[in-house]
């Protein structure tokens, strides 16, 4: 029972996290493409409850920044006109959940003109929460969808692997351990040193899902070629194909139900793997390409030195991703658990694979 | 033994001619080469690209250009780098090194830090000691190696306490031989906390796992009841029978170490294999992509071969296992 709920604690805190991301367009006050060339690198908003003469306003405020003539990186808050912050204000269109357009966002400036910045302004003004709220939706997009892909082909391949045996079993796990050898980022270069470079967005997009989710197949067809070759051999399984059951129907029913428990602790700790490995991919120019966002390339600025020395606000994102690495943790270890609660967890992120 | 060592090492071998295969397959597989992308170039004659293709066998059969390839690979030759003009092998063997230096001072840091943490954390199980190590381990497991790297930079940049970057410092040609030394430890300093900051906590709860389970076991506790002191105890006989699963792993914290030197390298602009492959498949230079790969296979090969040699000494099941297959 204290599995379970551990469990479901992790659960939850993660759907929250996710669905933040996947209502991006609503928490994102602003486009992530549009552009403010009047703010580069502007700094973090500071929040206001006290003006400038020391009065108290229940509703919180900004200032405008005003660049100072001297530099280009420079601003002052204008003190004489605060903005107020008004939420569910109308704003730039999106499409809630990539369907529903819409317009509406959590907040905004009460002109409609000034643009908040709460995790401040990339060199092109353009606003670095909705940028990351939105990059999170290509970054964890991609990692689930390179999980899904690893997964599909660990299973067919394992369940192949262990339900025929012999030579084909011998040539997939020796194929398998191939894969396995080979320390997977370099192998996730090689694949995509091979790919076209110059790729827009979308195509870089399944591009890079593909990649990943076709290195990751091994460990899980190991996992799952484990849990068919104990299956196969149980009473049910041999009482069923003594009354006459075919191939595909034992597996289906009777093998590959078992290797539920196997399929769903592997994505739990793939998952993070892959949005890092997406993340990793992005971050060293080979993946998601700009104007659009993704948390590999939000970093990749940071290469920059003048960048990583004077703009401290733009390496927030890397902090916000950690809450999402540490939910998969967690319910990597619950999942461990619940499945095998004699076990200790010893899986996790950093093992090689 | 020999026997033992011939099966692992005719196993490392298939592994390295299964990579090679590999990565051949890649490249061949794959739209867009290097020659179709210097045709687009209107400076370059037709007859120069296709005198290129001949050149490099690339108007020939996979399989021809693949056997082409091991022979020259055999007489040590790693192919010939498009865009450096240079054969590949000089110019890995550099990075090739540096690359090594990095990861064998971490591999080494790494384990020399995570045998005694885990082991003290084992002891202490279920105590604050225990418990604080465990979450803080947790806690770096989260943190990804770019952001690691990243914040360690940062760090750098902003205290100046340590070299951000590079190598050498300019003028490093110049100084003596112990100024040197202490010149490349200092650029050294980054991406080796960084590489041994983003393996430690693996380890640290591997070790711990393996410690708490030997701790336990009977002959331990007669041991301890023989009045054998507890550093003696833990160091000469738990160490030895938790050594299984920590050999192995061993093996697999050579691959990690390699894949996460990568990043490091490219962020601390470590002059190794990782920037320099990167550049590579930025410019489509096939054989130093291939050469690359090829090389990091082999140091990890390497690496789990050596793991199975030390398990073959450590561990006397598998030498009686080996003497009777």
């Amino acid at each position: 029972m204290r599995l379970w709920r551990n469990l479901r604690g992790w659960l939850a805190a993660l759907m929250v996290m996710h669905a933040v991301i996947l209502c991006a367009g609503f928490f994102a006050p602003y486009d992530p493409v549009s552009q403010d060339r009047e703010h580069p690198y502007a700094p973090p908003a500071r929040i206001h409850f006290r003006n400038a003469r020391g009065e108290f306003h229940w509703r919180p405020f900004v200032y405008a920044l005003r660049p100072q003539a001297d530099s280009f990186d420079s601003y002052a808050e204008d003190t004489t006109a605060p903005i107020p912050i008004h939420f569910l204000v109308e704003g730039a269109r999106y499409r809630l959940l990539g369907v529903l357009p819409w317009r509406v966002h959590l907040f905004g400036a009460g002109d409609g003109q000034t643009r908040v910045a709460l995790l401040g302004t990339d060199g092109y003004g353009r606003d670095q929460l909705s940028r990351l709220l939105w990059g999170g939706q290509i970054s964890l997009l991609a990692g689930l969808l390179a999980t899904a892909l690893a997964l599909g082909c660990g299973l067919l391949i394992g369940a192949a692997a262990g339900y025929w045996g012999g030579w084909r079993d011998e040539v997939l796990m020796r194929g398998a351990e191939l894969f396995l050898a080979l320390p997977w980022l370099y192998l996730l270069f090689a694949l995509r040193a091979f790919l076209p470079l110059a790729v827009t967005p979308l195509e870089a997009f399944f591009l890079v899902c593909g990649v990943i989710g076709l290195v990751g197949w091994a460990r899980p067809a190991r996992l799952v070629r484990g849990v068919v070759l104990s299956a196969k051999e149980r009473d049910y399984v041999r009482a069923a194909r003594g009354f006459g059951a075919g191939g595909g129907y034992l597996l289906r029913r009777h093998i590959l139900p078992q290797t539920w428990g196997v399929l769903l602790t592997q994505a739990a700790i793939l998952a993070p793997q892959y949005v890092l490995a997406e993340v990793t991919l992005s971050f060293l120019g080979l993946g998601v390409p700009e104007p659009a966002p993704s948390w590999g390339n939000l970093l990749a600025s940071l290469q920059q030195y003048s960048v990583l020395t004077s703009y401290w606000w733009m390496s927030l994102p890397a902090l916000a991703m950690t809450p999402f690495f540490l939910g998969y943790l967690g319910l990597a270890s619950a999942l461990q658990r619940w499945a095998d609660p004699s076990k200790m967890d010893s899986g996790g992120m950093g093992s090689n694979g | 033994m020999i026997r033992y060592a011939l099966r692992r090492m005719a196993h490392a071998a298939f592994l390295l001619a299964g990579v090679s295969l590999l990565t051949f397959l890649f490249s061949a597989l794959a739209p867009g080469k290097y020659l179709d992308e210097m045709k687009l170039d209107p400076r370059i004659a037709p007859e120069t690209i296709a005198a290129l293709r001949s050149e490099y066998g690339m108007d020939q059969p996979l399989a021809m250009r693949y056997a082409r390839w091991l022979k020259a690979l055999a007489r040590g030759d790693l192919g010939y780098s498009f865009a450096y003009g240079q054969p590949v092998g000089p110019l890995l063997r550099v990075r090739a090194r540096n690359t090594l230096l990095l990861t064998g001072i971490s591999l080494l840091l790494a384990w020399s830090l995570a045998l005694p943490l885990g082991i003290w954390s084992a002891q202490r199980e279920g105590g604050w000691p225990d418990y604080l190590l465990t979450a803080g381990a947790a806690g770096l497991l989260i943190i990804p190696d770019i952001v690691l790297a990243l914040g360690l930079l940062i760090v750098a940049v902003r205290t100046g306490w340590l070299p951000a970057g590079g190598m050498e410092s300019v003028g490093a040609e110049s100084m003596g031989w112990a100024a040197r030394v202490r010149d490349t430890g200092l650029h050294l300093a980054l991406p080796v906390a960084a590489l041994v900051l983003s393996t430690i906590p693996m380890l640290v709860r591997h070790v711990r796992a393996a410690f708490v389970e030997v701790l336990d076991a009977g002959y331990l506790r007669a041991a301890r009841a023989h009045g054998i002191p507890r550093g003696r105890l833990v160091w000469r006989y738990g160490l030895r029978a938790a050594a299984n699963p920590l050999i192995s792993l061993l093996g697999l914290s050579v691959g990690t170490l390699l894949s996460g030197s990568l990043i490091v390298e490219v962020v601390t602009s470590w002059p190794g294999l990782g920037p320099f492959l990167l550049e590579a498949i930025l410019a489509r230079d096939l054989y130093v992509v291939i050469g690359g790969v090829l090389l990091s296979t082999v140091f990890l090969v390497c690496g789990n071969l050596a793991a199975d040699l030390l398990l073959y000494w450590a561990d006397p099941r598998i030498r009686s296992q080996g003497e009777a297959a």
